[in-house]
């Protein structure tokens, strides 16, 4: 099977290079090995953290960094993911334990505001789905109560929803959100019941998993303030992101190979020639470039033994320190050495293996070296902007 | 060997990091909360099952065995296979008249061909609708599909076995209960398409149904007496050197992985001969080993829906590049989802309101594209979509064969 371009990856990085290739007229395949990291997305893609220094091998000082923060939004308009926020300026999102933590672009339902202090409230209903272990309200009460706000929690009582608990295991934003989104009525009566003095109501974010308008008609019907927050995985705008982008990839003509597993690259010391899958077999998939875009340690695109940290695919160059108790710090809040491994590459973000520029593999998202995404707070954006740049690189050099 | 080979399990369940994915892919969970849903069923229930089989829930019959939970996992949990192999060791339910009826699939039909002019009729008859209904439990909605008057082995012999040999290569053919007592045309078409190839068609000694019903209805001995023969069948065709092909994703996808995973049948001699005919006839094509000449004046068009065991076999861009290479195709791909038949689940009185639920974001998808046809590699799903999309549905297989000048392409592969 012959495409122009394959990519390692069907998460957020590889479906934002796929996409933008296919609408360059490229023919692309992604492989996709099991769901990805947008499945745990907090709600809003992080760039960078204020006050934060850049690092002089962080991806970031490889591409046009404020050109492209001003494509993101219209990029993903065109999928249907309508994203809110300053491309160039942080808000600040309110977590489910209650804090605030620093966003650049928003998921659908989730609010960013200019500072924690915008964030006023006389009094917060915050609404509980009983049964939902993964909505921690006393956590956000406590939150709340430190910013002087004064809180109540509410039990929803909706008949769907707690048919639900017959399987108490099974209670999940996910599930909660196929219910609920054929019943929107039944939510918006329900919360409308609770509500007494309250001029705000907090609800998890368990609503409109195929469409993003759900919450927003939730919120207009209900007569005070609404913010949607968080909750533990899975993710429901996380999940709606995917499902969007992987359609608008799939209807832009890209093929998108799921569950399926990259093996045994046939290469020489410059050139990746040939990929296969663990489903395709004999099948050889060739194409003239190719881009790894498998994630960190926790997506498998790295990964470590006693000994070392690797690239398990390809075997690309990994840097890391030799002796083993460099790679980490105790104090597990502190700056950790691991959140920079990743694979070495090139200006253009072409992999390095033995030393040689492999001249048809790029890198793209979390997968490289330098991003210390935990520390910078850069993690939607390595995966957004590298994958921008890796398909700008891959069509430039086609020109040339 | 690796820390990790030292304490991985059957199913690999200890990788599972409970993150909770598979839920959010399952199709039954929204629609039947009585299901414990796929994690808390496999590896987490594995756990408790491991310690003693008190644990074992019979509710684990809700599951579908659709493997969405298993394409889904990120840690590669095999999620449904743990589920399935737990109700086949641990489940003392017996299977009801109508389980055993429904699952024994080859049984049925030998009985009911010679008879179909007064068996489908009857079968479709309100008053017999409500009699299996009631008596039964095989919902009324449901029209049994058509038993055809003659079997295609039957027509295979008569007609066209003995130009096969005339073939300068051979393929054999697993036709499936469907082909053999629904619905011989598909068959026929398989055999038209190789032809025009260049490739005779043989059929196996004496196939069985692959016994996938029977899996699916706790029925394991026999399940695993139909797997044991076939498990001969095929490896004698694979010995010989030849492929076999099937036009049914999931008579494939059972006797690849299924037989294996959970019957406990050693697969090797023939697990890399067996293929869905749309993987080797791409094969050939990719290859250009064959040429394909179509109609010049054939247009159509196509929505595909990919069944939930080709795409967890990884098959449906065979059949989907064979189908953009035609000629004034206008293709649409469906969304991933279940169209709720899940082969006999569907047809149960207690599952068919799921069953629908579970399928009607395709069925909407489906209406709001109006294409002319739907296409897709699995017999059950057609059998569902035509009921509630309104829509017919071909086989790739069959959309060839239409598609195809075969004289032409009879020539082209001749010359070849």
């Amino acid at each position: 099977m012959k495409y122009d371009i394959i990519i390692i990856g069907g998460g957020l990085s590889g479906l934002t290079a796929g996409l933008r290739l296919q609408k360059a007229g490229r023919k692309t395949a992604i492989i996709s090995a099991g769901q990805n990291a947008l499945h745990f997305a907090s709600g809003s893609f992080s760039v960078l953290g204020d006050g934060v220094t850049l690092p002089e091998e962080h991806p970031y000082r490889r591409l046009p960094m404020e050109r492209y923060l001003d494509e993101v939004k219209p990029f993903f308009a065109e999928a249907g993911i309508l994203l809110g926020g300053d491309p160039h300026v942080n808000g600040w999102r309110l977590t489910p334990s209650g804090s605030f933590l620093q966003g650049r672009f928003s998921l659908e339902e989730t609010r960013l505001f200019s500072t924690p202090g915008e964030l006023s409230a006389r009094k917060a209903l915050i609404v509980n789905i009983p049964g939902f272990l993964d909505f921690n309200t006393a956590f956000l009460a406590d939150g709340l109560a430190q910013r002087g706000i004064e809180t109540r929690i509410g039990n929803l009582d909706v008949e769907d929803l707690t048919r639900l608990r017959t399987s108490p295991s099974e209670m999940r934003s996910v599930n909660i959100a196929r219910v609920a989104d054929t019943v929107p009525h039944k939510i918006i009566g329900g919360v409308k019941a609770l509500l007494s003095d309250e001029d705000l109501v907090i609800l998890p974010q368990v609503f409109g998993i195929h469409d993003g308008t759900i919450p927003a008609q939730i919120a207009a019907e209900i007569p005070a303030g609404v913010l949607f927050v968080g909750t533990m995985p899975p993710s429901v705008p996380g999940i709606r992101t995917q499902m969007k982008l992987k359609r608008a990839y799939e209807s832009s003509g890209g093929t998108f190979l799921m569950g399926d597993e990259a093996v045994a690259p046939v290469m020489d010391t410059t050139r990746v020639k040939a990929l296969r899958t663990v489903n395709l077999g004999e099948h050889l998939l060739q194409a003239d470039q190719y881009v790894l875009a498998t994630g960190s340690f926790f997506s498998k695109g790295l990964a470590s033994s006693m000994q070392k940290v690797y690239e398990p695919l390809f075997g690309l160059d990994v840097r890391f320190p030799e002796e083993r108790t460099d790679w980490y710090d105790l104090d597990f809040f502190a700056p950790q050495a691991f959140g920079g491994f990743g694979v070495v590459t090139d200006g253009t973000f072409r992999a390095v293996k033995d030393g040689n520029v492999i001249e048809n593999l790029y890198a793209a998202g979390s997968v490289l070296a330098g991003c210390y995404s935990q520390q910078l707070g850069c993690g939607g954006g390595i995966a957004i902007l590298t994958a921008f740049a890796v398909a700008d690189n891959i069509l430039e050099a086609a020109r040339r | 060997m690796t820390l990790q080979e030292l304490t991985s399990s059957a199913h690999n369940f200890e990788e599972c990091m409970k993150c909770t994915v598979c839920t959010a892919y399952c199709p039954v969970v929204p629609v039947n909360p009585r299901y414990p849903g796929p994690k808390q069923a496999g590896p987490d229930g594995e756990r408790l099952r491991l310690k003693h089989p008190f644990f074992f829930d019979e509710a684990l019959k809700y599951c579908l065995n659709c493997k969405r939970c298993e394409v889904a996992c990120p840690s590669g949990v095999k999620v449904a296979d743990i589920i399935q192999s737990a109700r086949l060791k641990y489940s003392r339910q017996k299977p009801k008249l109508r389980d055993r009826m429904l699952a024994s699939t080859d049984l049925m039909g030998s009985l009911a061909s010679p008879f179909a002019p007064i068996v489908n009729p009857v079968l479709g008859l309100g008053v017999t609708k409500s009699i299996l209904d009631g008596m039964m439990g095989i919902d009324r909605h449901r029209t049994f599909p058509k038993y055809a008057s003659r079997t295609f082995e039957s027509w295979f012999r008569r007609k066209a076995s003995a130009a096969q040999a005339a073939f300068p290569r051979s393929v054999a053919y697993f036709h499936g209960c469907y082909v053999n007592y629904n619905f011989p045309d598909l068959g026929k078409d398989f055999v038209r398409v190789m032809n025009a190839l260049g490739y005779g068609v043989r059929l196996l000694e004496k196939e069985q149904c692959c016994g996938v019903a029977m899996i699916s209805n706790g029925m394991a001995s026999a399940a695993r007496k139909h797997a044991s023969h076939n498990g001969k069948v095929l490896g004698k065709a694979a010995s010989e050197g030849l492929k076999i092909l099937t036009t049914s994703s999931t008579c494939t996808f059972t006797m690849r992985d299924e037989y294996g995973e959970l019957l406990g049948i050693d697969t090797a001699s023939y697990r890399d001969s067996l293929l869905m005919a749309t993987r080797f006839i791409f094969s050939l094509v990719d290859s250009g080993t064959a040429t394909l000449v179509f109609k010049p004046g054939y247009k159509a068009r196509i929505a595909y829906h990919t069944p939930c065991h080709l795409e967890k076999l990884g098959w449906g861009v065979f059949s989907t590049s064979l189908l953009k290479m035609i000629p004034g195709v206008e293709f649409t791909m469906l969304g991933s989802n279940c169209c709720g038949i899940a082969g006999t689940y569907g047809f149960k009185k207690e599952n068919y309101e799921a069953s629908q639920a579970i399928g009607k974001p395709l069925f909407d998808e489906i209406k709001a594209v109006a294409p002319d046809f739907v296409a897709c590699d699995c017999e059950t799903c057609k059998w569902q979509i035509e009921m509630s999309a309104g829509i017919p549905v071909k086989n790739p297989v069959s959309i060839l064969a239409e598609a195809l000048d075969l004289e032409k392409t009879a020539e082209a592969n001749r010359n070849a």
